[in-house]
C-alpha cells in the first residue's frame, strides 16, 4: 500500500446557457464564424461599460442552490487583472471575496461508498476569447465570439482522495448542472472545463503537501488519467526523497503526461479590486425563493423517488437518472399509463443500449414517450409478445409511428387463439417425441425447446405464456 | 524608501511597460515621494471603517437577457492593427 | 461681437427670429478657430466637413427647435464620437475611430447641437495643465505663457476664446472645474451618476463625470438639461428624476445656508485668490445667504487618497491599450514584447507614472496598506460632507489654490502639480455636484468660486452660482480671445 494519501480539489467552469453575453447583448450561440458576435462592449473598446445580465445571475444562483450552497445576501464583482490577447479589457470581471454561493456540497459514490464533497464557492465571471495558432506559423489569431459568455466557476474543497473520486465528483457535478438547465455542460464544446489541484501527504498527516495544478482537462477520461499520472509522478518524487515544486502544468493528452506551464515564482499577481463599473447585488429572501422554486427535482431526489415509489433497483434508478432527459422521458412514459417497472426495463436495457451503440442522443431518435407507453400496454394486454415487441421498439426508434398500427401492418399480432395454438402444439409434440420423453424424464430444458419450436412455427407470434401452459397440459404429469 | 528600484522594475513588468534605466531611476524617486506623501493616511485610525468603492447607494442594476445587434466582422476588425482570415492577429504567444 | 459670445438663450432667440442659421453659427465658430487656434491650440481636430454637413441638415430640420439647435460645441477628446477620431489625448489611440457615440453625444445631437471638433486634454485626463497631452500644449487665453488648466484645458480655452458656444469636459479630481477657473468660464461637475459615462474613456471609473464648460451659468443649465438622466448602458447612472435646471435660476438665494471650510481657505491658498473668494462671499451675504465657517477635518487627506485610488483604477482601465484590437502597435519579438513596447511607446510620462503607482497600490501585499486604506479614508471624507450638509445647503470656497501657473512651472515635480487639485479633489471623492464660476481677476488672471451641493442638487448649485453671477464681478474679455472684429 502506498505510504501517501492523495488530496484532490477541482475547479470547474461551466458556460451558462443565456441567450446573450453577461455584460452586453451579443449572442452566445456556439459555432458562429469568427468575430461575428462582438460589439464595442465585449471588444473592450475605449469608453464602454458593462451591464449585468439578470438571467446569468439567476442561473448562477440556481446552480449554487442545486449544489447546496448558501446564497450571499450581498455579492459583488471584482476585476482580475492580467494581460492576454484573448482578454480584451486586460482584466476579467469576476468575483473575488463575495461570490454568489458558498459552502455547498454534493454526494458521490465510488465502489459502493457514498461520500460528501464540499464546494467552497460558486461565482460568476466572463469567458475569454479563443486563440487559434496560425498553421502557417505567422502568428496567433484571435476570435472574440466567446468573450463575455457568462461562466460559473465551481471550486471544490480538497476533499477527494483518489482520481476515481475526482472523476466521480466531476460526473456528478455535470449531472446536477445539467438537471438545473443552466448550462449544456458539453466538455467537447468547452462549455464545461476542469482544472485540477493535486497533492500527496504521508498517510495520517493532517497538513497538506505541496500541490500542482493541471489546466484544461477536456474529458472525464483525461481528468482521471491526468490525476493518475500526476499522483504517480508525485509519489515517485517523494519516495526518492525529492520535493514537489508548486507549479501549473498542462496535460498533454496524446503523450499521456504533464508539462510545466509556470512555476509559483512566475504566478500571476492579479491585483483584484472591486469593479467600479458595476454596482452590488443584493439578494433578498424573495429572490432566493423565486429561484429555488424554479429548481427541478435533482438527480439524488429523483433516484430516491424511483426506488421508493416504483421499487426500482438502485442500479436501474441510477441509470434512469443519469441524465435529466432520460429521467424526464421515463416520467412521461409512466404518466402515459405504462407500468413503471416495464418502462424502466425498456428504457435501461433497450433504449439506453440503442443510444450507446449508435452514439445518438434521445432527440435524434423517432421514439416518443407515448409510443413507448402504448407499446408496453400492448405487451401487458397480450397483443404482442415481448420478443416481437423488440422489433416494434426498433421500428419506433428508427421510423416512429403508432405501435398498434405497426403491429397490425407487419402482422405481428400475437396468436392467443387457444384452438389454433392447441393445433400447433399438438403438431410440434408429435414431431418431437424424444423431447417429450426427455421432459418426462426430468430434463426441464426440453420444455424450452418445445416452446421454441412452437414459436418458430408461428414466426414468434404465439403467446408464449399460453404455449407454455398448453404444452404442460399435454405432456405434464 | 517605500519602494526599491527592483520593485519598480517588477511593477513595470506587471503593467507591461518596458522602462529605460533612466525612467526606472526617475520613477523610483517620484513614486517614493508620492508614497511618502501617502503615508499621511496612516495618521488616521480607519479600524472598522467601511471602504468606499461606490458613492451611490445602488444595487441590482440588471438588464434583460435580450439580444442586440452585433457588429459585422468588417466593423469589428476596422480598428485592428493587424488581422488575418477575419481574426485579429498577434505575435505568437510564448508562456512566461 | 462674435455670435458665439452670446448666451445660448440669445442665440436661440436670434435663431427663432430667423436672424441666422446653423450654418451661420458654424461659420462664426470656424472663423474664430482660424483666428485664434494657431496661438491657443485648443483643438486636436476640427471636423469641418462633418460639422458643415450637420449644420446643413439642421437648417433643413423643421418642427420644434430646442435651445441647443445649431449650437457649435467642442467635445473633449476622451468622449467617444462615432466616425470621428478619438484619442483621449494619447498617442496610443492614434488612428482609432470609434464605432459608437457616447450617450452624451447621442443626447446632444438629438437636441441639435453641432460637433465642431475634439478638444485637447491631458492624456487620458491625467494632468492639471494640458502639458500632458500626447500631441501639443494648449495656451491660456488670458496669458499665452500660462497653462489653461487641465485636464479639460482645450475645452475651457475654446469656450473662453469664443471658438465654440460650449464644450464638454470630464472631471475626475477637478478636470472641469480647475480649467474653468483658470480660463474664466463656468464649469460644472455633476453628481456622480447624474450624467451617463457610457462612451467616456475611463480614467478612474468611480470618480469620472462628464460636464459642461460654458460662458455663463444659464448655459450650463441648458447643456446639463440635455445630457442628464438615467442611461441603461451605464450601471452607475442614477435613476433619479431630472428637474428643470433653467427654471431653478431665480436669482434668489435668500436664506440659503453656505458653509466655508476653513481648510480650503488656509495657508495653501494664494492671498489674491482668497481676496476674490471673500469678496464673492460678501456678495452672497448681501443677497441674503447665510455664510458660515465650518471644518472638514479629513480634507487634508484627500489628495493622498485620490492619488492612490485614481491611479489604481487607471492602471486597470488603461490595460486594454495593448495593441491588439485598436490604436497603435509597436513591433515586438513576441507577444509580451509587443505589449510592452506598444505601451511604453504609446503612453506619455505622467500616464506611465500613474500606471506604475496604481499597479503598485493594487499589487499583492500592498492592497490593504494603500488601496483599501484610501477607500476607508474616502468614507471619512464623504462623512465630513454629509455632516455639513445636515446643516448647510452648499459648501463654498475657491476652486483652485492659485490662478493659472506658467507653462513648465510644475512639470518637474508631480507632487506639486497634484497639490493644485486640493480644493476640487475632496468633492470628487464624495461624488458631489460642484460648479466653478468666475469671481474676478487676481493679477489679471481669473479666479474661480467653487459651489458644492448635496447629491443631485445641481439645481441648487446652479441657482447659487447664477445669483452670484448676476450680482458679482463680471470678467472682461481675455487677451487672446479678445474681440478682434
Amino acid at each position: 500500500m502506498s505510504p501517501f494519501e492523495t488530496v484532490i480539489g477541482l475547479e470547474v467552469h461551466a458556460e451558462l446557457s443565456t441567450q446573450t453575453k453577461i455584460f452586453c447583448g451579443c449572442s452566445t450561440e456556439f459555432g458562429a464564424p469568427p468575430n461575428t458576435q462582438t460589439c464595442p462592449v465585449c471588444l473592450g473598446h475605449p469608453g464602454v461599460l458593462p451591464v449585468l445580465n439578470r438571467q446569468a445571475v439567476e442561473f448562477a444562483m440556481k446552480a449554487a442552490l442545486a449544489l447546496n450552497c448558501n446564497i450571499a445576501d450581498v455579492s459583488k464583482f471584482d476585476r482580475k487583472n492580467y494581460f492576454y490577447p484573448d482578454l480584451p479589457k486586460a482584466y476579467q470581471i469576476s468575483q473575488y471575496d463575495q461570490p454568489i454561493g458558498t459552502d455547498g456540497w454534493l454526494e458521490i459514490e465510488v465502489n459502493g461508498k457514498k461520500k460528501k464533497i464540499g464546494i467552497t464557492r460558486v461565482h460568476l465571471e466572463e469567458d475569454a476569447g479563443k486563440l487559434i495558432h496560425s498553421d502557417q506559423g505567422d502568428g496567433t489569431l484571435v476570435d472574440y465570439n466567446r468573450v463575455g459568455v457568462p461562466l460559473i466557476e465551481i471550486v471544490s474543497e480538497p476533499d477527494m482522495r483518489s482520481p476515481e473520486e475526482g472523476r466521480a465528483y466531476l460526473e456528478k457535478l455535470k449531472q446536477i448542472i445539467q438537471y438545473t438547465g443552466v448550462s449544456d455542460v458539453k466538455m467537447e464544446e468547452g462549455s464545461l472545463r476542469c482544472d485540477a489541484n493535486i497533492s500527496l501527504r504521508p498517510v495520517g498527516s493532517t497538513t497538506f503537501g505541496t500541490k500542482t495544478e493541471m489546466k484544461n482537462l477536456n474529458s472525464f477520461r483525461n481528468v482521471e488519467r491526468a490525476l493518475k499520472y500526476e499522483e504517480e509522478r508525485q509519489a515517485q518524487v517523494l519516495s526518492e526523497g525529492g520535493t514537489i515544486v508548486q507549479q501549473t502544468m498542462r496535460w498533454l493528452e496524446d503523450q499521456g503526461r504533464t508539462q510545466v506551464m509556470r512555476s509559483k515564482e512566475e504566478a500571476h499577481d492579479y491585483r483584484y479590486f472591486p469593479e467600479p463599473d458595476l454596482v452590488q447585488l443584493h439578494i433578498d429572501e424573495a429572490w432566493k425563493e423565486k429561484v429555488k422554486d424554479s429548481l427541478p427535482e435533482l438527480p439524488d431526489a429523483r433516484r430516491e423517488r424511483y426506488m421508493s415509489s416504483f421499487s426500482l433497483s438502485a442500479y436501474d434508478a441510477g441509470l434512469l437518472t443519469s441524465s435529466q432527459k432520460i429521467a424526464d422521458f421515463f416520467d412521461q412514459v409512466t404518466a402515459e399509463g405504462a407500468d413503471p417497472k416495464s418502462a424502466a426495463n425498456w428504457i435501461t436495457s433497450e433504449l439506453l443500449g440503442y443510444l450507446n451503440n449508435q452514439g445518438k442522443e434521445l432527440e435524434e431518435t423517432r421514439i416518443t414517450a407515448s409510443s413507448l407507453a402504448r407499446m408496453i400496454q400492448l405487451i401487458d394486454q397480450g397483443t404482442i409478445s415481448s420478443k416481437l415487441a423488440k422489433k416494434v421498439f426498433k421500428e419506433l426508434v428508427e421510423q416512429g409511428g403508432d405501435p398498434a398500427k405497426i403491429v397490425e401492418e407487419k402482422g405481428w399480432v400475437q396468436i392467443s387463439d387457444e384452438g389454433k395454438l392447441k393445433e400447433i402444439v399438438s403438431d410440434v409434440l408429435q414431431a418431437n417425441p424424444q423431447s417429450v420423453t426427455d421432459y418426462r424424464n426430468g430434463k426441464d430444458r426440453a420444455l424450452g425447446f418445445l416452446v421454441g419450436q412452437v414459436m418458430k412455427a408461428t414466426k414468434g407470434k404465439a403467446n408464449p405464456k399460453m404455449v407454455n401452459q398448453l404444452i404442460l397440459e399435454n405432456i405434464g404429469d | 524608501m517605500a519602494i526599491s528600484k527592483e520593485q519598480v522594475e517588477h511593477v513595470a513588468r506587471l503593467a507591461r511597460l518596458s522602462l529605460t534605466d533612466e525612467e526606472v531611476r526617475l520613477y523610483t524617486g517620484q513614486l517614493n515621494d508620492i508614497l511618502q506623501f501617502a503615508e499621511k493616511l496612516n495618521e488616521l485610525d480607519t479600524e472598522g471603517v467601511e471602504p468606499t468603492s461606490h458613492v451611490l447607494p445602488m444595487a441590482n442594476v440588471l438588464r434583460a437577457d435580450e439580444k442586440r445587434p452585433s457588429l459585422n466582422r468588417e466593423q469589428a476588425l476596422l480598428n485592428a492593427p493587424d488581422q488575418k482570415d477575419g481574426m485579429f492577429r498577434v505575435p505568437d504567444v510564448f508562456e512566461e | 461681437m462674435s455670435l458665439l459670445k452670446k448666451s445660448l438663450k440669445e442665440i436661440h432667440n436670434g435663431w427663432k427670429n430667423g436672424d441666422f442659421t446653423a450654418s451661420d453659427l458654424l461659420d462664426a465658430s470656424l472663423k474664430r478657430i482660424r483666428e485664434t487656434d494657431g496661438n491657443l491650440r485648443a483643438f486636436l481636430q476640427v471636423d469641418e466637413a462633418g460639422a458643415r454637413r450637420r449644420a446643413q441638415a439642421l437648417d433643413q430640420r423643421s418642427g420644434e427647435k430646442g435651445p441647443l439647435v445649431g449650437i457649435p460645441m467642442g467635445i473633449k477628446d476622451n468622449i467617444s464620437t462615432e466616425g470621428v477620431a478619438t484619442t483621449a489625448g494619447s498617442k496610443i489611440l492614434e488612428g482609432y475611430t470609434p464605432l459608437y457615440h457616447a450617450t452624451v453625444m447621442d443626447r446632444l445631437e438629438q437636441a441639435g447641437a453641432n460637433l465642431v471638433g475634439k478638444m485637447n486634454m491631458d492624456e487620458f485626463g491625467m494632468g492639471s495643465s494640458n502639458e500632458n497631452s500626447g500631441f501639443h500644449e494648449t495656451h491660456n487665453p488670458w496669458d499665452p505663457e500660462r497653462v489653461p488648466g487641465g485636464s479639460s484645458g482645450g475645452s475651457a480655452a475654446a469656450v473662453a476664446a469664443g471658438q465654440v458656444s460650449f464644450a464638454l469636459g470630464s472631471d475626475t479630481g477637478g478636470s472641469i472645474r480647475q480649467p474653468a477657473a483658470f480660463c474664466g468660464v463656468v464649469g460644472l461637475k455633476p453628481t456622480y451618476g447624474r450624467v451617463s459615462r457610457f462612451g467616456l474613456i475611463a480614467f478612474a471609473s468611480s470618480l469620472d463625470q462628464i460636464g459642461p464648460l460654458t460662458r455663463n451659468v444659464e448655459d450650463a443649465a441648458y447643456v446639463l438639461q440635455a445630457m442628464a438622466g438615467h442611461d441603461p448602458l451605464d450601471s452607475t447612472s442614477a435613476d433619479v428624476e431630472v428637474p428643470d435646471y433653467v427654471s431653478a435660476l431665480t436669482g434668489n438665494v435668500k436664506g440659503i445656508k453656505a458653509a466655508v471650510p476653513k481648510e480650503l481657505m488656509g495657508d495653501g491658498i494664494d492671498s489674491g485668490v482668497k481676496d476674490r473668494v471673500n469678496q464673492a462671499l460678501e456678495v452672497l451675504e448681501d443677497l441674503g445667504a447665510v455664510v458660515e465657517e465650518v471644518s472638514l477635518p479629513h480634507v487634508e487627506y484627500a489628495v493622498a487618497t485620490y492619488y492612490l485610488l485614481a491611479p489604481a483604477e487607471a492602471s486597470s482601465n488603461l490595460a486594454r491599450y495593448d495593441g491588439v484590437r485598436f490604436g497603435q502597435r509597436a513591433a515586438g519579438e513576441n507577444l509580451i514584447d509587443m505589449f510592452s513596447r506598444t505601451r511604453s511607446a504609446g503612453f506619455g510620462e505622467e500616464v506611465k507614472r500613474r500606471i506604475m503607482l496604481g499597479t503598485y497600490a493594487l499589487s499583492s501585499g500592498y492592497y490593504d496598506a494603500y488601496y483599501k486604506k484610501a477607500q476607508q479614508v474616502r468614507t471619512l471624507i464623504r462623512r465630513d460632507f454629509e455632516s455639513i450638509f445636515d446643516r448647510y445647503d452648499v459648501v463654498v470656497g475657491p476652486t483652485t489654490p492659485t490662478t493659472a501657473f506658467k507653462l513648465g512651472e510644475k512639470t518637474k515635480d508631480p507632487l506639486t502639480m497634484y497639490l493644485n487639485d486640493i480644493c476640487t479633489i475632496p468633492v470628487s471623492l464624495a461624488g458631489l455636484p460642484a460648479v466653478s464660476v468666475p469671481c474676478g481677476l487676481s493679477d489679471g488672471l481669473p479666479v474661480g468660486l467653487q459651489i458644492v451641493g448635496r447629491p443631485f442638487a445641481e439645481a441648487q448649485v446652479l441657482q447659487v452660482a447664477h445669483a452670484y453671477e448676476q450680482h458679482g464681478e463680471r470678467l472682461p474679455e481675455p487677451k487672446l480671445g479678445g474681440d478682434t472684429q
